[in-house]
């Protein structure tokens, strides 16, 4: 990587610091864009650019402000800065606003493995080839299907960070998406879509991609004849793609601000035994090639692998450094990266099987969770399970509950977890969910 | 990537639970800028010189754009500074700024789009914008620059006060009697927090059709929310409004509502309960209500769904969706509107578009691309995020026109079900129709009469099916006035949505099963 984003970097800080910022953090990036679109076997549509951008956290004794822009241009940026200043000194004294003690800040040693060597020399006629097989090959599998359209993006991301008071780092990093979403046509009247998508961080570790066009058809396809079946308690299997939605509802009550801002109903929950045995949650940032990878967070704290739930015991918080000092607690970081659940034994179609009366989720539509009381309702589509066997599509339902109960209701993991996502859950059942429908 | 931007939803900024998962996104693009930016600009040449470009440079690129056979070509510059400053803890303490400068280039060749932009105008990198963008066309057909002629709108989002001239020091004493206002009105409130986040764009257009035009848009959003315990239980809600004003916005009369407003929408949740699960009557309150309109039928009337037949309303032009007394329509000349625009990212004037009269459907919404392929005249829907991305058909402020029924007698007429008031956020399936949104706050109706508060439940209905069960309309028409952004493609647009109170015969409530 060029030494110019570190450059500007390491400018624009003492550039802030001879006039009157008192501590700085700057960060610089570019990101490389390109993003194809197929449809009716034309490129619908083609876009490729390249964006910058400057980031700057200005301290003015424990006044504290962040300001962004990606007009580089050096006169621009003087003046940028210098009312960024001007603007901090306006706001209240926060004693909890600094850079994190350097003690935090460690160079660690890793090769995590997310950047691709080869972006820049893929072929971009390949790009759209990618596109263009999948296309074919969803509509390929049922004249039922009335559009597809079917996209290749990938970004290459560059950034330097420097802190005033010691830190310094560089990251570089790729990823590609492929897809293609699918409407067909029901005879109903309706159109359902679906669609199948995979990010990598590699050209080389993409799926196929007709094996991506196919599934996209499939998932659509058995969407044909759906409808919403009787309210009830149901067994709920949620299927390894789509089940970070429930984990999120874990997730943003465990941050720092929720904490301290008493919008959590984790608060004052550590340690305690609050889920089913059977869920243990990793955050590890030093994944070798995850979606979520990186040597260090947004406060420059080095990385580190940590339990965050084990066998249903709270075991830590998001906490970045600021909110660190206001709960007077050590920091961790503040935000999740690779979640890693517990994998089980049983593949999806084993947990299917042994449902009697069950909704297996692979879609989620709208709804809502509450990080300072647990509640959550979301709008579902899926399948019916009948005495262990997928009987009926269903959409137009809803499923409510309170995280705590719901996660407790966790009977059993799968032993799939979805490789194509930064949060890598595997299929997962619960006993005795509260459904909405007819 | 690309996973979340598959999706079409809509949230409301601040708005209690989604507060907390919205703020941090919200603070990384809003911010403050100190004093003494020049202010707004009034003329074409003042718009052409702060991107530092002349008329014969945007003809030059607009015909650099046509040099591989395409058939369109457009400019679409854009300078946004936008500010935010935060109270938490009783402290305004933290203050957010993010400017974006560039100018996005798109080239139509039939119905395919390419498109480039570029951060650092100079004519090199315009014109190699213009060449990326070209390549979607492959022929060597020449084209020469055209002659551009102003195009003058009319202004939709007069203001008094820029936001450039107003700077911190004048903002703060509004967040800090907020936070008063919001402590004073109850002693079970433990914490509060609120922000004040406004921005100001210049956008410049141009196509190779001829048209040369320009906008100055503000915005502004203040939100709250706020904490409440009572016996060891938390609840948390918020209130937000957003307009297109200037700093004559803020004012004493409208902290003390909003606290008022988040407060009372707090402590009530406490009583609240959850209903019973399955499908019921639904009475849906004037203004946030609207929210039906933008996810039951709003999103299926974009044309770009229709023109590809992935709309469940793809075959319905024409056809009568509804009741004799429901009409709707959407209007982007509301003035000072958060969904106001006096022309879209496209160049073409706002205007009503009437979708749906008399129980009839009238009108999709369409940007360029679908008028041309229906052959009917832009509506004014061709929006977009920011200059790096496409325009596409959005809605701007969707609204119901008032119906035959008062809104007691709608109440008087549901003998068991929900009374819904207060929302977060929406999504829908536009194809298979079925869309929901999330109630933070209600009532449960029974034997004619408001029962016990309810909250955090979602709803879901099928676009058509609800439409058309639509079986009451009341004459109370009310706009919400809410930071509503709705996503589409991964472009966030700012929305208004109105509604008088309707009554659905039959939607299907999420709750618990007795």
């Amino acid at each position: 990587m060029s030494n110019n984003k570190l450059e500007l970097a390491n400018w624009a800080s003492s550039f802030a610091l001879k006039n009157g910022a008192s501590q700085v953090k700057v960060n610089v990036s570019r990101q490389h864009e390109v993003n194809i679109e197929i449809r009716d076997k034309k490129t619908d549509k083609l876009l490729e650019s390249t964006s910058n951008s400057l980031g700057i956290d200005i301290y003015v004794d424990n006044k504290y402000s962040g300001q962004s822009t990606n007009d580089l241009r050096k006169p621009e940026l003087e003046k940028f800065i210098l009312d960024a200043i001007a603007a901090t000194k306006y706001l209240a004294k926060d004693e909890f606003r600094m850079l994190p003690d350097p003690k935090y800040y460690k160079k660690l040693a890793v090769d995590l493995n997310v950047n691709d060597q080869n972006y820049a020399t893929i072929d971009p006629a390949g790009k759209i080839k990618i596109a263009e097989t999948i296309e074919g090959a969803a509509l390929s599998q049922s004249d039922k299907i009335i559009s597809v359209t079917a996209y290749f993006s990938d970004g290459k991301y560059e950034s330097a960070t420097v802190q005033s008071n010691g830190f310094e780092g560089q990251d570089e990093s790729t990823f590609y998406s492929i897809g293609a979403s699918v409407s067909v046509k029901d005879p109903n009247g309706s159109r359902p879509e679906d669609w199948k998508g995979v990010n990598s961080r590699f050209y080389k570790t993409l799926p196929t991609p007709e094996a991506i066009g196919i599934e996209a058809a499939q998932n659509t396809l058995k969407r044909i004849g759906q409808k919403k079946v009787a309210s009830g308690k149901y067994d709920l299997i949620i299927q390894n793609e789509v089940a970070g939605r429930a984990v999120g509802m874990l997730i943003n009550p465990m941050n720092g601000s929720s904490i301290h801002q008493k919008r959590s109903f984790l608060d004052k929950k550590l340690g305690e035994k609050l889920f089913s045995d059977k869920l243990t949650i990793t955050d590890n940032p030093l994944l070798i090639g995850g979606l979520g990878s990186q040597l260090y967070d947004g406060d420059g704290i080095a990385s580190q692998k940590r339990t965050m739930i084990e066998n249903g015991v709270l075991k830590n918080y998001y906490i970045d450094y600021y909110y660190g000092k206001k709960l007077n607690m050590e920091p961790t970081t503040g935000y999740a990266t690779n979640l890693l659940l517990t994998i089980g034994n049983t593949s999806l179609l084993e947990l299917i099987k042994k449902t009697e009366k069950g909704i297996l989720v692979n879609g989620f539509n709208g709804g809502n969770s509450n990080s300072t009381t647990g509640d959550f309702s979301y709008g579902v589509q899926g399948m019916l399970i009948e005495n262990g066997q997928l009987t009926q599509p269903v959409n137009e339902m809803i499923v409510s509950g309170n995280a705590l109960t719901f996660w407790s209701a966790l009977a059993d993991l799968g032993n799939d977890p979805y490789p194509y996502s930064s949060w890598q859950s595997p299929s997962m059942l619960f006993k005795d969910i509260d459904f909405g429908g007819l | 990537m690309k996973e979340l931007s598959r999706r079409k939803f809509l949230v409301n900024a601040g708005q209690g639970i989604v507060a907390t998962t919205m703020i941090p996104a919200f603070l990384q693009n809003d911010v403050d800028f100190a004093l003494g930016l020049k202010s707004a600009d009034t003329g074409l040449n003042d718009y052409l010189n702060r991107f530092g470009v002349t008329e014969a440079l945007i003809r030059e690129v607009l015909a650099e754009g046509l040099s591989r056979g395409g058939d369109f070509s457009e400019v679409y510059f854009q300078h946004r500074i936008s500010n935010y400053i935060g109270l938490e803890d009783k402290q305004v303490n933290q203050a957010y700024t993010n400017i974006i400068y560039g100018v996005g280039i798109r080239v139509l060749n039939g119905d395919q789009t390419g498109y480039s932009y570029t951060e650092e105008i100079t004519p090199a990198t315009l014109k190699q914008a213009a060449q990326t963008a070209a390549a979607i066309a492959n022929s060597n057909k020449k084209a020469s620059p055209v002659k551009l002629s102003l195009y003058k709108h009319s202004e939709n989002y007069p203001i008094q006060t820029s936001w450039e001239t107003s700077n911190i020091g004048i903002k703060m004493p509004y967040l800090n009697r907020l936070n008063d206002q919001i402590f004073k009105q109850d002693n079970r409130i433990i914490k509060a927090s609120a922000g004040i986040s406004n921005e100001t764009s210049y956008i410049l257009i141009a196509n190779s059709e001829g048209l040369i035009t320009f906008d100055y848009q503000p915005l502004v959003t203040i939100f709250c929310s706020c904490t409440a315990e009572q016996n060891g239980k938390r609840e948390n809600n918020g209130s937000n409004i957003s307009k297109r004003l200037g700093m004559e916005f803020l004012t004493n009369n409208m902290i003390d509502r909003i606290a008022k407003e988040a407060v009372t929408g707090t402590v009530s949740l406490f009583e609240a309960i959850k209903p019973e699960a399955g499908e019921m009557e639904i009475v849906l309150g004037p203004g946030e209500s609207g929210i039906l309109l933008h996810e039951a039928m709003g999103h299926g009337f974009e044309a770009d769904f229709n023109r590809i037949k992935t709309s469940i309303f793809s075959d319905k032009l024409n056809q009568k969706v509804a009741e004799n007394f429901v009409t709707i329509v959407d209007n982007g000349m509301n003035q000072n509107y958060r969904g106001a625009i006096n022309i879209d990212d496209e160049g073409n004037e706002s205007k009503e578009t009437v979708l749906v009269e008399n129980g009839i459907l009238k009108s999709y919404m369409h940007d360029r691309i679908s008028a041309k392929h229906y052959g009917v005249e832009p509506t004014g829907n061709g929006r977009r995020d920011t200059f790096r991305n496409m325009p596409i058909p959005r809605m701007r402020n969707t609204y119901m026109k008032n119906g035959p029924h008062t809104p007691e007698e709608i109440i008087a007429s549901v003998k068991k079900g929900i009374y819904a008031e207060k929302f977060t956020n929406g999504q829908v399936n536009i194809g298979a129709g079925d869309f929901t949104f999330y109630i933070k706050s209600g009532n449960l109706i029974e034997n004619g009469k408001l029962g016990r508060p309810i909250k955090d439940v979602n709803i879901i209905g099928n676009g058509p099916k609800v439409l058309s069960n639509i079986v009451m309309v009341g004459n109370d028409m009310k706009n919400s006035e809410g930071a509503w952004t709705c996503g589409k493609n991964g472009q966030g647009a700012p929305v208004s949505m109105g509604i008088p109170t309707v009554k659905v015969s039959s939607i299907t409530v999420g709750g618990i099963n007795s």
